[in-house]
């Protein structure tokens, strides 16, 4: 009668590391745009499980609240995690008003990763929104460091405006290598900005890649994701090698509080990576 | 259906009494069905006489209400307006205490009660819908502690039906009226003539219980009548729901016109998660104490009706209530499957009785499960 209730015999200690956070020491914060802050958490006693790119920690601020934020660093760094939060609310504004010293609280990691195992000998591309290129930083730390691992890889990034770009020394940098394409685009362009202005799907058209083998990372806003979904497929990618970050309302992390459903899927549990092929038609329906 | 000959007892109410007694002297918190403020809910039950004798209940789209019965029956009603999600997932419960030093937190998980229920009266589509939480909360992969340390060495006393109410549809359901396992004692209950019960064990507690109770064998005419007034119960159901082909229906009908029409008449108040034993949906609240030092997280029951319940930073996924409905109503029947492998329904008829405005979950999945008319594509 009691089969389920007896047999799933995790330890009590393994549990509450799901469901309580472990403080962590804030060891960096780097201001990267006017409203986006870049934290380096540490452990204060074990290691944490490792993770992989595309995967969210739940971060928890005492006493305000607890929010998904992606890892952004590199999974090679250690047990050392960097997150880069934007200020949109309470939460968000605890965060990134952190100083070096003060305590975080940390669950997870939760989630599918970005499935980098089946890209290997794939056409590259990554494509950002805003915010929505620091889960992708982790997963471009990793592409560049198994570089010969893939085809031709091209970063698309659209920030709002040219003071929103995130990661721009990295950019650069990446952009200075000769093996990666390198994309950028803004909204709105303001004085001194002589690079492309207009939505991130204008620079699909001319990016390098064989649509039968390519593969795509897409994360931003949903409708940014959609249409770039969108004129992917136009080029001819098909829509299983075409992966999103879905964006839903989180709070246990382990599929059981019931807010981040979308369709059949529990964007915790069973994303947030997932193929179009999967969400497209649910993506698609309004208000879903 | 019915209860195996080999195994059935029978017994009187007093063997009902000496039965939640013994449960009680085995360190069982022993909660059952009570009547209180004009409904029959669950409550801590001492004995026989704390049960609902000689009570019914009148149910149809909106409306409850007990009525006396003329005989007197313990368990001669269908189900309240609880149900026992209420002890293994508490509408309000503590996750952690944190405490602030200078710069420093400590962080602690809530002590678990370790006290162990007992549910007397526990109806076949309870049984179920404890189930359907089991596939959510203890899944190897996510096992939730605090479901865990409810539901771990419960004692479940189930109540064969006999009076399906005028909402009930479990037997389109397939989890009612008779249920077959899952308990540790089943009783059915007998009216003609002697009041008595007949008891099948469905676990080594239950064969132990009936035992320490004293409860005769039964004879095979009690088995026989034990298993026809719950065939009868399942041809007097008050409501059907046909789920064949229906989550497919579902999922092609995103777009029907009909969710608009239901959200014309829906008020989105959350009644019908709130009663629904399969409903498991929480939210966090967070909270600092005056001094700021220390640090609660508690969980509390949601309802995917709330406007708050899918916000996300520049508002809500769902503001419509088109599209609260449309998610409450595809996830109990079609998406639920998806994620947990089970329905999210088990056909109790409580979101039924108890929306204020009557929406009824057979007649709004029957109409969708129509096709939509043509129009209507979405973006
Ligand atoms: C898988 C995933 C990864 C994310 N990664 C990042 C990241 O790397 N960096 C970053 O800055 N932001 C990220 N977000 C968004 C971030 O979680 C929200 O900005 C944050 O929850 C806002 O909380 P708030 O209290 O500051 O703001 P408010 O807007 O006041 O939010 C109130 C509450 O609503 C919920 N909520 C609000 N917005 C969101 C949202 N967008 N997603 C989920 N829940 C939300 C939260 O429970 C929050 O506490 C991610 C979201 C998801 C789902
Ligand atoms: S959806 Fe309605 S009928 Fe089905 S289990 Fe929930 S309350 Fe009962
Ligand atoms: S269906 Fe009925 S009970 Fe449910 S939210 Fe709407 S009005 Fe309330």
């Amino acid at each position: 009668m009691t089969t389920l209730a007896t047999t799933a015999a995790a330890s009590a200690a393994e549990i509450d590391k799901r469901l309580v956070p472990v403080p962590h020491r804030v060891v960096a914060v780097r201001r990267d745009t006017a409203d986006t802050v870049t934290i380096g958490l540490a452990p204060l006693e074990d290691a944490p499980p490792p993770f992989l790119p595309g995967q969210v920690d739940m971060l928890y601020a005492f006493g305000v609240g607890e929010v998904p934020i992606s890892i952004s660093s590199d999974m090679l760094l250690g047990s050392q995690r960097e997150y880069t939060i934007r200020r949109v609310g309470p939460v968000t504004r605890a965060l990134t008003d952190v100083t070096v010293g003060d305590r975080v609280g940390v669950r997870g990691p939760f989630g599918v990763p970005w499935p980098l195992e089946d890209a290997e000998g794939a056409d590259i591309l990554v494509v950002g929104g805003g915010i929505g290129l620091a889960p992708l930083r982790s997963l471009i730390l990793q592409l560049l460091d198994r570089r010969n691992d893939f085809g031709w890889v091209s970063i698309l990034y659209g920030a709002r405006a040219p003071g929103d770009i995130l990661y721009r020394s990295e950019l650069e940098q990446w952009r200075g290598r000769l093996d990666t394409d390198v994309d950028v685009t803004v909204d709105a362009a303001g004085a001194g900005w002589h690079g492309n202005v207009g939505v991130v799907t204008r620079l699909i058209p001319r990016a390098r890649f064989e649509p039968g083998r390519a593969m795509a990372f897409v994360c931003g806003p949903e409708v940014m994701m959609r249409y770039t979904a969108e004129s992917l497929l136009q080029r001819g990618v098909p829509p299983e090698r075409i992966y999103l970050s879905a964006e839903r309302n989180m709070l246990c992390g382990i599929g059981t509080c019931g807010h981040c459903q979308l369709g059949p899927f529990l964007v915790c549990r069973h994303g947030p990576v997932l193929s179009w092929a999967r969400i497209g038609p649910y993506v698609r329906v309004r208000e879903l | 259906m019915g209860t195996p000959a080999d195994e059935a007892r029978v017994m009187g109410v007093d063997g009902l009494d000496a039965l939640i007694r013994a449960l009680g002297e085995r360190g069982y918190e022993v909660l059952g069905p009570r009547v209180r403020d004009g409904a029959i809910v669950y409550d801590g039950i001492d004995g026989a006489a704390d049960l609902p004798v000689g009570w019914g209940d009148e149910q149809a789209p909106g409306h409850y209400r007990l009525s006396p019965r003329d005989d007197d029956a313990c368990f001669g009603y269908a189900v309240g307006p609880h149900s026992w999600k209420r002890y293994l997932l508490p509408p309000r419960s503590k996750v952690f205490e944190a405490e602030r030093g200078a710069k420093v937190f400590a962080l602690r998980s809530a002590e678990m009660p370790r006290k162990r229920f007992a549910f007397v009266g526990v109806r076949p589509c309870e049984l179920a819908a404890i189930n359907i939480q089991d596939h959510v909360f203890l899944r190897d992969t996510a096992r939730d502690v605090l479901y865990a340390s409810r539901r771990e060495d419960i004692a479940l006393v189930a109540v064969q039906c006999t009076e399906p109410s005028g909402t009930c549809f479990c037997a389109s359901m397939g989890t009612g009226p008779a249920a077959t396992d899952g308990f540790d004692v089943a009783l059915t209950e007998l009216l003609d003539g002697h009041h008595r019960f007949v008891a099948s064990a469905g676990s080594e507690l239950g064969r132990e219980l009936l035992a320490a109770v004293g409860a005769a064998e039964a004879e095979q005419a009690d088995v026989d009548r034990a298993t026809t007034v719950v065939d009868e119960a399942a041809q007097r159901m008050g409501r059907s729901l046909d789920t064949e082909g229906l989550a497919e229906a579902l999922y092609a009908n995103l777009e029907h016109p009909r969710w608009s029409e239901i959200a014309e008449r829906c008020l989105g108040c959350g009644n019908c998660t709130l009663v629904c034993p399969t409903c498991f949906c929480t939210a966090v609240i967070d909270t600092n104490d005056v001094t700021g030092t220390g640090a609660l997280r508690e969980r509390v029951w949601d309802s995917c009706f709330t406007i708050g319940f899918s916000y996300i930073h520049g508002g809500s996924i769902r503001p419509s209530l088109r599209a609260r409905y449309r998610q409450w109503l595809t996830h109990k029947l079609a998406t639920w499957r998806d994620q947990f492998g089970t329905d999210g329904c088990v056909g109790c008829g409580r979101c039924i009785t108890w929306c204020p405005v009557g929406i009824d979950i057979t007649v709004e999945a029957a109409a969708l499960h129509e096709p939509a008319p043509a129009a209507g594509a979405g973006r």
